[in-house]
């Protein structure tokens, strides 16, 4: 194996084209050891053509991908004793039980009886299925069929983590422990490469963050770097005691060098590049008749940066993959 | 060694959770007894007559069978996407492949001696060449199992499958010699008849129970050995286009 210097995974300039459709472009990213990466991105951005390709699923028409400084591009299988993986489905076998299914995954890596039952045992105790091991996946909630399928990904203690979408369509009480698992994952050093569309997630789990947009890769960086460029725009929310839609005329008449809009129901968003006085707007809407509610000052966040940078509402991406995936378990 | 635990163990689950199951159990003896009455149904002929229709009952009831399975068992996983796990695993395609068919050859292997059975309890059995009845029930289920996975690849739903199985199965079934002496076919569908590994299993179960084989039996194991190495190697082709594209 390569030194542990090399980047847990390197990817160079990996393309992939189905018929007409140029799913991933020429992407370039390097995954260090222990790192939680995560790859943000609209609906077909590529972001699952790029796990598949990652993981062997899919073949690049060109690029390059190493894993701990070893080329498998043209052998994917080589590496996936590496890997583990979580698919965007919890795609187990329905005719077998929970325990069945985390023991017959563990004997596709070669994992001997009884290193495989005492992994079982455990992994079920952690993800709180212990109860449930007896049952059929067939009749596993949503939530549990999730939480038995990232065990099912981490049974073979691969140091390299794929999952695509683990939080998608789940209740929050799940969603919450699956990320707990995904943070104790990462502080035990597994190399994490995630995919979501809560934006939240992506801030809370993520130690540097990649955008995909139209199958090419538009930035990667830390959390922190991402947000300090928008860190001189000017954002404030102003709560209204009425509808907030039928001021944003007036208000643009009023304050031309400020951009509005309504947010929501009775929410006033103003943006300015400089600093953004709050009386006049106060004093405005007391002329209009109309109470403040709140105003709050927003800090730029990573939705902000995914908004900037795909030209895509996250609120949007929410919900067309909720509708996609059933009921939401939010982030 | 890791490999071997990973085959042995797809092996198994595949057995337990699809050939062992009591639909599939009853298939195998409701098959062969449903084709073999009907015969007697037909022709009016009498207990003796069962040893001239073993073969062709045999090869029936591996070619149906085998084909059935894989039809379900790949397309179902690969519906589910369950099947992805076993792309991700770090086996050969080949070993997967090879386990994945595995419970079907030796299910369509055991269930071709079901109608040996009840045979034997109607009529004397003796002068059989057993090894080559083995040999030959072995290679044809290996031949059609491996025939059932080439469809079951470019199906995307079981009952795809299953309608794809049959555009094989029955020209199989009626240029194979069974029902009509390939001899006596018409000239331009000989050609057709010599193409499909079911005519050598045929012949070759009827060298080995009554010794009317049309042709030489290493002729008949050479033509099955290779159309199984052709179906394999096409099917493993396809699953790398289709699946891992």
């Amino acid at each position: 194996m390569a030194p542990e210097t090399s980047a847990a995974i390197a990817v160079e300039s990996l393309a992939k084209r189905y018929g007409d459709v140029q799913a991933v472009a020429g992407i370039t990213f390097e995954v260090g050891g222990g790192e939680v990466f995560g790859f943000l991105g609209p609906n077909g951005a590529g972001k699952t053509t790029t796990i598949n390709m990652l993981t062997g699923l899919a073949r690049p028409d060109s690029g390059r991908i190493s894993y701990h400084g070893q080329e498998c591009t043209a052998d994917v299988k080589r590496a996936q004793h590496l890997m583990g993986v979580v698919p965007d489905e919890s795609n187990l076998w329905p005719e077998l039980t929970g325990h069945d299914n985390l023991v017959f995954c563990a004997t596709l890596y070669g994992m001997t009886r009884r290193d495989r039952e005492e992994r079982a045992r455990e992994l079920l105790a952690a993800v709180g299925l212990k109860d449930a091991a007896g049952r059929l996946f067939a009749g596993y909630s949503k939530g549990m069929k999730r939480k038995l399928a990232i065990a099912a990904g981490i049974m073979h203690r691969p140091g390299i983590l794929f999952l695509d979408e683990p939080t998608t369509g789940i209740d929050v009480a799940s969603a919450r422990q699956i990320r707990q698992m995904l943070v104790e994952l990462g502080a035990a050093g597994t190399t994490i490469f995630l995919t979501t569309h809560y934006i939240e997630e992506a801030e809370r789990l993520c130690d540097r963050i990649g955008f995909i947009v139209d199958g090419r890769l538009v930035c990667v960086d830390t959390l922190e770097n991402l947000t300090r460029e928008l860190e001189g725009r000017h954002v404030v929310h102003l709560t209204l005691g009425s509808d907030a839609g039928r001021f944003i005329e007036p208000l643009r008449a009023r304050f031309p060098n400020v951009a509005f809009e309504a947010v929501g129901g009775c929410v006033v968003r103003a943006r300015t590049a400089a600093a953004l006085p709050l009386a006049p707007l106060i004093r405005f809407f007391e002329e209009q008749g109309v109470d403040v509610m709140e105003a709050r000052v927003m800090r730029p966040s990573l939705e902000d940066v995914f908004v900037r940078v795909t030209g895509v509402a996250a609120e949007r991406i929410r919900k067309e993959k909720e509708q996609g995936g059933g009921k939401g378990g939010g982030a | 060694m890791k490999t071997w635990i990973a085959f042995w163990s797809i092996l198994r689950k595949d057995m337990r959770t699809y050939y062992l199951k009591p639909p599939n159990i009853s298939w195998g003896i409701i098959f062969p007894l449903a084709w073999t009455l009907m015969f007697f149904v037909k022709t009016g002929a009498g207990f003796g007559d069962i040893r001239s229709i073993l073969p062709g009952v045999m090869a029936l009831t591996i070619l149906f069978g085998t084909t059935s399975m894989l039809a379900v068992t790949v397309t179902f996983e690969k519906k589910g996407r369950s099947f992805e796990r076993l792309l991700l695993a770090p086996i050969p395609l080949e070993v997967l492949m090879l386990a994945k068919t595995s419970g079907a050859i030796a299910i369509g292997a055991a269930n071709a001696f079901v109608p040996v059975a009840m045979a034997a309890f109607c009529t004397d059995l003796s002068g059989v060449t057993w090894w080559q009845m083995v040999c030959a029930a072995v290679l044809l289920s290996v031949s059609s199992t491996f025939l059932g996975l080439f469809i079951a690849i470019a199906a995307r739903e079981v009952f795809e499958a299953q309608t794809f199985s049959n555009f094989f199965r029955f020209p199989m079934v009626f240029l194979c010699g069974l029902f009509f002496p390939v001899a006596k076919l018409p000239v331009f569908l000989r050609p057709l008849s010599y193409a499909f590994p079911l005519t050598y299993g045929t012949d070759l179960l009827h060298g080995a129970v009554n010794r009317t084989a049309q042709m030489p039996g290493w002729l008949d194991g050479a033509a099955l050995a290779g159309s199984c190495a052709v179906l394999f190697v096409f099917s493993l082709r396809a699953v790398r286009r289709k699946w891992i594209a």
